[in-house]
């Protein structure tokens, strides 16, 4: 009896103490949680008022917003900016040039680093892959500014490709490249070609070196040369990756347009250099329209919103991998 | 084991060779180009001819850039904006990152969609903007280093890394009676050194670089232009469309507005250049990371 009732006891005292640790930690966890919940605070703060205030700034789009009557007190003008927006010649032809440029400078500095990274890889010099593959990285560090200087210099009357196309008489008068529509967008994507593809190839890089050297074996088993094994293995090993960095770039093709437009139009290129940036820019700054420029970035955030959820989708059902 | 190179091989190799070959020249040349330029006396270069080589050296191109006030004051503004902005934005997305990658903490998944949200969604130039100037940080110096200085792409590069740390040291420490300032500091920290390198490499090319701030908010002030904005200015000053009769005007002595900015531009660039070669490990580790995501 008494070892019992003692052993009761016992087990009762030990829940006691049980709650009272569990209490006791939870009481500790909060204190411990405490710095975590502070530093929560602050920065969500910073996050409400540098990322979501500004949507509230939509606002204007949908009035005839003057600075001095302030979102407040602005007379409300429904979709009239929006009208205004679309029966304007020069702001269709923005989003033609942002499309446009977009989605040639999206394929071609995809097609390209693709292949460098493949050829790359089948560089069997260690040496030599190595320093090639440093050099690559360069322009990507260099500013728009600097490569639109070095862009200027390369197709100057004196620079290298007049002086190269002048030799080889392929053309009598040095041409003035910038004053040219036809050679806006072609210029536009080299440069980005040149900037980006040694950066973007990384990825496809370290992608190729995850591929099962095992693969690679039982192709050469099988007769396959170089060329065999790379369309064989190598691409097929990398189309997740593709496929994945292609729906991530596919969303942003409205976003890509602004520095290299902004520095290198001028009044002759203009019809084909303006992108939505620079018009929301000019309008919304320059003119001081904040109500119409609002209104186009709008347009370009809603539209980007839409075909990042449209490819995601899409990317979900043909069973890839997914962006969130 | 060694087998006979066999003639496609051979072929694959030399048309392998020459694309590289090719693909360094059009990297490389374009620097050099400018390299020679710069180096070189100014209303000489008008006559062209110049590629990898100066014609008639000089180093008087360098010196009138490092007389000119605006570019230094420039420079000065842009390390200390590339300092000071690498620490802030280093700082406050680790403490991020941290914060939403520690398993028991209750608004972890909230706390990393607030900021997932924020990658896609934006306000957009004008009304940015406007809150700028109502903040009071157009014609200052924060405007460089407080907005965008928490992004939710770095807060995730370093949020995956973390992850990859053992939850057993985290309790480990617990145990000892460390919180979680402790934590932070003592026992992830130490071991995230690769990933801050990462991302502090990010913001520092990003923070260098960047001239459309100084631009938008800081046009006004003189004592807040950056390097990149003060080159953007020679750059228009010599892309119009009497390129060499502009620069005849303007030339003063041998030095000429092309000469200049080729100095310019390769005093700008010379810093990245110096540092990216030994980095080259953490920016592979950061895209592989950044592609990870959620």
């Amino acid at each position: 009896m008494t070892l019992s009732s003692s052993n009761a006891e016992g087990v009762i005292s030990l829940d006691e103490n049980k709650v009272k640790e569990k209490k006791k930690s939870d009481f500790s966890r909060l204190k411990h949680q405490k710095v975590l919940l502070i530093w929560t605070a602050i920065l969500t703060v910073y996050g409400i008022i540098f990322y979501y205030l500004p949507l509230g700034g939509w606002i204007m789009a949908f009035q005839n917003y003057r600075p001095k009557d302030g979102l407040l007190h602005s007379k409300f003008v429904g979709l009239e900016k929006f009208k205004l927006l679309f029966s304007d010649v020069s702001f269709l032809r923005v989003i033609r040039n942002t499309l446009a440029m977009g989605i040639i400078n999206l394929i071609v500095t995809f097609v390209m680093a693709i292949v460098f990274a493949i050829l790359l890889n089948e560089v069997s010099h260690r040496g030599g892959k190595k320093v090639v593959q440093t050099i690559s990285y360069l322009p990507h560090f260099l500013s728009w500014i600097i490569v639109t200087g070095i862009l200027h210099d390369a197709l100057s009357g004196n620079g290298i490709i007049n002086q190269l196309m002048l030799n080889f008489h392929l053309i009598s008068q040095p041409i003035n490249f910038f004053a040219h529509e036809k050679f806006f967008w072609p210029i536009v994507a080299f440069a980005n070609v040149w900037k980006e593809t040694g950066w973007n190839a990384i990825i496809y890089l370290a992608a190729i070196t995850s591929i099962d050297p095992s693969l690679y074996e039982a192709a050469a088993i099988d007769g396959a040369g170089r060329w065999a094994k790379i369309k064989h293995v190598t691409l097929p090993s990398l189309k997740p990756t593709i496929m994945i960095l292609l729906l991530m770039n596919v969303g942003n093709v409205l976003n890509a347009g602004f520095e290299i437009q902004y520095l290198l139009g001028n009044g002759l290129v203009q019809n084909v250099s303006q992108t939505i940036d620079i018009y929301v820019l000019k309008w919304g700054i320059s003119q001081g329209d904040y109500s119409l420029g609002t209104a186009a970035g709008i347009f370009k955030s809603v539209v980007s919103i839409i075909l990042i959820v449209f490819f995601n989708q899409m990317a979900k059902r043909h069973g890839e991998e997914r962006l969130f | 084991m060694k087998k006979k190179i066999s003639g496609a091989d051979l072929a694959f190799n030399i048309f392998n060779g020459a694309f590289m070959v090719i693909f360094v020249i059009v990297t490389l040349y374009p620097v050099l180009n400018t390299l020679a330029i710069s180096l070189n006396d100014g209303t000489d270069a008008l006559r062209g001819g110049i590629y990898l080589l100066p014609r008639v050296f000089t180093a008087k191109n360098y010196t009138t850039v490092l007389g000119k006030d605006n570019l230094i004051t420039g420079a000065i503004v842009t390390v200390a904006r590339t300092v000071v902005g690498t620490a802030l934005a280093l700082i406050t997305n680790a403490i991020l990152a941290f914060i939403v990658s520690r398993k028991n903490f209750v608004f972890a998944k909230p706390v990393s969609l607030f900021w997932v949200i924020t990658m896609y969604v934006n306000g957009g130039l004008i009304p940015t903007f406007l809150l700028y100037k109502t903040l009071g940080l157009t014609n200052s110096f924060l405007v460089y280093v407080i907005p965008g200085m928490l992004s939710a792409f770095n807060m995730l590069v370093i949020r995956t890394y973390m992850k990859g740390i053992p939850d057993s040291l985290e309790e480990s420490a617990q145990l000892d009676g460390a919180g979680y300032t402790t934590i932070f500091l003592k026992i992830i920290s130490p071991l995230c050194k690769p990933v801050y390198a990462t991302v502090a490499l990010f913001v520092a090319v990003g923070q260098w670089n960047s001239w459309f701030d100084a631009m938008l908010y800081n046009r006004m002030n003189g004592n807040l232009t950056t390097l990149q904005y003060e080159l953007m200015k020679l750059l228009s000053s010599v892309t119009n469309q009497s390129a060499s009769a502009e620069n005849m005007k303007n030339a003063v002595g041998s030095v000429t507005p092309t000469s200049v900015r080729a100095a310019a531009t390769i005093i700008t660039m010379l810093p990245i250049i110096c540092i990216y070669p030994f980095l080259q490990r953490y920016f592979v580790t950061g895209l592989t990371l950044g592609g990870v995501k959620e």
